[in-house]
């Protein structure tokens, strides 16, 4: 390996980007701390909150990772009609706002939904959806998405040479290429879905069924909202980044380095291939798991399409406006940090993840507040903080690129001379498109759909989609809130898309 | 380090804080979100209040009731609202504790079925908290009924949501020290717990619940806006407990005589006729052409319950681990 020699870059790109996580991350948390009246400490319903938190996370984070490899694997190795546009469809749950997933789910599996149904045809009982396996449930839709992009991703990157080699020697692809790669991958896909269920509020609660599925979350919620005790808050969101840290520390001490070397990005061909059936089977279950409740959502919102107030639309096209810039802002500061590597870029690439949403949004108020009109700020605020919480995602697709590209060429860029932008654009750039775009769709998606930032700053003139969806709900208005989902969704998608296509322009796969 | 990261958010800051003059005086008046939708009272109330003051009146849309107070308390004295608008009787307490309000000097012959002395926030709507069904299925008469049967609901979580607030306070003040037990009966009858009362009501309209918690007033919605006479609410024996509404004049507003005009306004025809059929509560003055037709429908609770801000601040700490006790187990 020749981590060593890597051509120089600017420093100032990955320095400006750091410093925005962190002030956005421990920056916003200070201000929560510093306006903080200290007094109470943690309530032991704070514990046992903490302890279902990492339960719960637990469990949904491996139960993801589990059922996400095989599917991974069943499509890394099958080619047929649709299946690009099959995993871009995949990835739509976990691009929704929680209510929007969690109404999908019900349609499904809730008391009046088509399973119910089904089993109260066949004369069982049905059952309820709601408590630790309603969490677990919806965490697992809400991740195995992402789980399946990201060890497909692994998969995709063991070059088409090392399995043609292996075919050649008739080497086992599984003990050889396939589980180091799981090694190197799947630690890092569990931490970040376990990282985002730990911070999981509203699915939690709504699919809990109660107090007994209380998350830190929540407490911090309750605590900011209800007994404006910033200082309990701070608390909980130092044990959350706590958590965090511990579980980044787990992670990366189990995972392995990937010594696949280059390849020449011929097409993969392989040769191993047996039993196609189990392997239908296995994108057909998880396609259904995953797609039916998409189904259900487009159906239940298709009717009022039509009907949608000006103000939606309006809404909507400020929503693309901020996931575009959103999305341009993650990419670039992901491949500022991605170029410059190191240890403190990957503390920067969990730090977002364990950030509680609402401290992240009281502390940049308190920031701004004595300096700006909060409503004045709105979508510059958005965009920044939806690109920092989207940038552990794009970060960990971008940099194992990148850290690729340096290892395999960086001494041939070395000895050319190759430096500064000109590595960056004639060597970097072409090598790392693929996730690059997968990056930039993700972070535009989960810009689009994001509630968190937005409502403590945003007037009426502010509204972005996901908000003015949420106050239809609030206004009675559940069929044109229906509607305005299904657009949330199809314009989520479409700009997802869009990018992870344009990364993908030249390749077939 | 922090200077320098700091720098350019204070010059971008700077940049954008481009307030124009205008030579309007402007009245700003922080409310909650759904105040100021289209759909809500904001819209017609604006106009209303511009015909005659020659000002500009703004709202702030703040989240929900409680998140408004949290704002609140974030802007602390340098807030520019004028008016904060949508606090109930569950977080007065608190906000009399800010110490940010002032009296608000208003003398009017409420519609309320309690008495109303509070000098400093003045009502502008009102509503009984009650469970909404589907009309023909099986309705208890009963909180104790509820918790009896097995039929199923949805209730929001009075950790993040005002209407669950307000059951939590409902449930109290009926039943007192036998409070928990009431909640370790009703416990099979919950499905689940909801942030907010939007999920809730999404959830029972798509029928995972038999009933949802809202309020007497949420049929009038259907009947009125979807001519959908099929949501009832269920009247109980114990009575219901009432949601009161209330603004309140800042101290520190730099627009105090137009702060009073409004707080004046809001109780006058103007106002108060808009709100049944944009907010869906009782309006806290009955407007001279009465309510609007399909409110006669409504059940009308015998026995109102109500804490005052005091007690309901005192007792909520208690009801709350009560609560989840019970439902924990």
């Amino acid at each position: 390996m020749a981590h060593s020699v890597i051509p120089v870059t600017a420093r100032w790109p990955s320095a400006a980007a750091a410093a925005l996580v962190l002030l956005l991350t421990l920056g916003t948390l200070g201000a929560v701390a510093w306006r903080a009246e200290w007094g109470s400490g943690l309530a032991p319903a704070d514990w046992a909150a903490i302890r279902f938190t990492i339960v719960q996370a637990l469990l949904s984070a491996g139960i993801s990772v589990v059922l996400a490899i095989p599917v991974a694997r069943a499509l890394a190795r099958r080619r047929f009609l649709g299946r690009q546009l099959l995993i871009t469809l995949l990835g739509a749950p976990f691009l929704l706002p929680v209510i929007v997933a969690v109404l999908g789910l019900l349609a499904v599996f809730g008391r009046g939904g088509i399973l119910n149904n089904g089993l109260l045809a066949l004369g069982f009982e049905p059952i309820s959806i709601f408590g630790m396996h309603g969490v677990i449930l919806a965490h697992v839709f809400f991740n195995l998405p992402l789980a399946i992009r990201f060890i497909l991703q692994g998969w995709l990157s063991i070059p088409a040479e090392r399995f043609r080699l292996a075919a050649t020697l008739n080497a086992p692809v599984g003990r050889l290429l396939e589980w180091p790669m799981l090694r190197a991958v799947v630690p890092n896909t569990f931490l970040v879905i376990f990282l985002i269920c730990l911070t999981s509020f509203a699915v939690a609660l709504t699919m809990g069924g109660g107090p007994r599925a209380t998350t830190v979350e929540l407490a911090i919620y309750q605590a900011l909202r209800f007994d404006f005790d910033l200082g309990r808050a701070a608390l909980l969101a130092c044990v959350q980044f706590a958590l965090c840290v511990g579980a980044a520390f787990l992670a990366w001490r189990a995972t392995a380095n990937d010594p696949m070397g280059a390849g020449l990005d011929r097409v993969v061909q392989r040769y191993d291939l047996g039993r196609a059936p189990v392997d239908h089977a296995l994108i057909f279950l998880a396609a259904a798991f995953l797609l039916v409740p998409l189904a259900m959502i487009i159906l239940r919102g298709l009717p009022g399409i039509a009907d949608l107030p000006d103000t939606i639309w309006a809404a909507a096209l400020r929503s693309v406006l901020v996931a575009t810039g959103s999305a341009l802002l993650c990419v670039s500061m992901s491949l500022a940090l991605a170029l410059r590597g190191g240890a403190l870029v990957a503390v920067i690439g969990v730090l977002p993840l364990a950030a509680s949403g609402l401290v992240v949004g009281t502390g940049a108020f308190l920031l701004l507040f004595p300096f700006v009109r909060p409503a004045d700020m709105a979508l510059v605020v958005t965009m920044l903080v939806n690109a920092t919480l989207a940038l552990p995602f794009a970060l960990r697709s971008i940099a194992p690129a990148v850290a690729q590209v340096n290892a395999d060429y960086g001494r041939l860029g070395a000895s050319l001379d190759l430096k500064g932008w000109t590595w960056v654009r004639l060597i970097v750039l072409p090598r790392v498109r693929r996730p690059l775009g997968f990056a930039a769709g993700l972070a535009a998606a989960l810009s689009m759909g994001d509630l968190g930032v937005i409502a403590l700053f945003a007037g009426q003139a502010e509204e972005t989609l996901p908000l003015a969806m949420y106050r239809l709900m609030g206004a009675y208005r559940m069929d044109a809130a229906a509607s305005a989902a299904l657009l949330l969704l199809g314009l989520s998608l479409l700009m997802f898309w869009i990018c992870d296509r344009g990364g993908r322009a030249d390749a077939d796969l | 380090m922090k200077n320098t990261t700091y720098l350019p958010v204070v010059a971008g800051l700077a940049l954008c804080a481009t307030g124009a003059m205008a030579e309007t005086p402007v009245l700003q008046v922080m409310t909650y979100d759904s105040f100021v939708t289209e759909w809500g009272p904001g819209p017609a109330v604006e106009a209303a209040f511009e015909a005659e003051c020659a000002c500009d009146l703004q709202f702030v849309g703040a989240g929900d009731g409680a998140a408004l107070l949290a704002r609140l308390q974030l802007e602390g004295p340098r807030t520019e609202a004028d008016v904060v608008l949508g606090l109930d009787t569950n977080l007065m307490a608190a906000a009399r504790e800010t110490g940010l309000f002032a009296p608000h000097g208003v003398e009017a012959d409420l519609d309320l079925p309690i008495a109303w002395t509070d000098t400093e926030f003045l009502p502008f709507d009102w509503g009984y908290f009650a469970f909404v069904g589907n009309a023909g299925a099986d309705a208890p008469a009963s909180l104790q009924a509820l918790a009896d049967s097995d039929i199923k609901v949805v209730i929001q979580d009075p950790r993040s949501s005002t209407p669950g607030l307000g059951l939590l306070m409902w449930v109290k003040t009926a039943y007192g020290d036998d409070a928990a037990n009431l909640w370790v009966d009703l416990e099979d009858n919950i499905v689940t717990v909801t942030p907010g009362w939007s999920e809730a009501y999404g959830m029972f309209l798509e029928g995972e619940a038999d009933a949802v918690l809202s309020y007497t007033t949420s049929p009038a919605y259907h009947l009125i806006a979807e001519e959908d006479d099929s949501k009832v609410a269920w009247g109980f024996d114990e009575g219901h407990y009432m949601q009161v509404e209330v603004a309140g004049k800042l101290a520190g507003t730099d627009q105090p005589e137009l702060a009073d005009q409004f707080m004046a306004f809001m109780v006058s025809e103007g106002f108060q006729s808009v709100i049944p059929t944009t907010n869906w509560m009782y309006p806290a003055v009955t407007p001279a052409g009465g309510l609007p037709d399909g409110f006669e429908t409504l059940i009308t609770p015998e026995t109102s319950l109500l804490l005052s801000p005091e007690d309901a601040a005192a007792k909520r700490d208690a009801a709350l681990d009560e609560w989840r006790t019970a439902l924990s187990q």
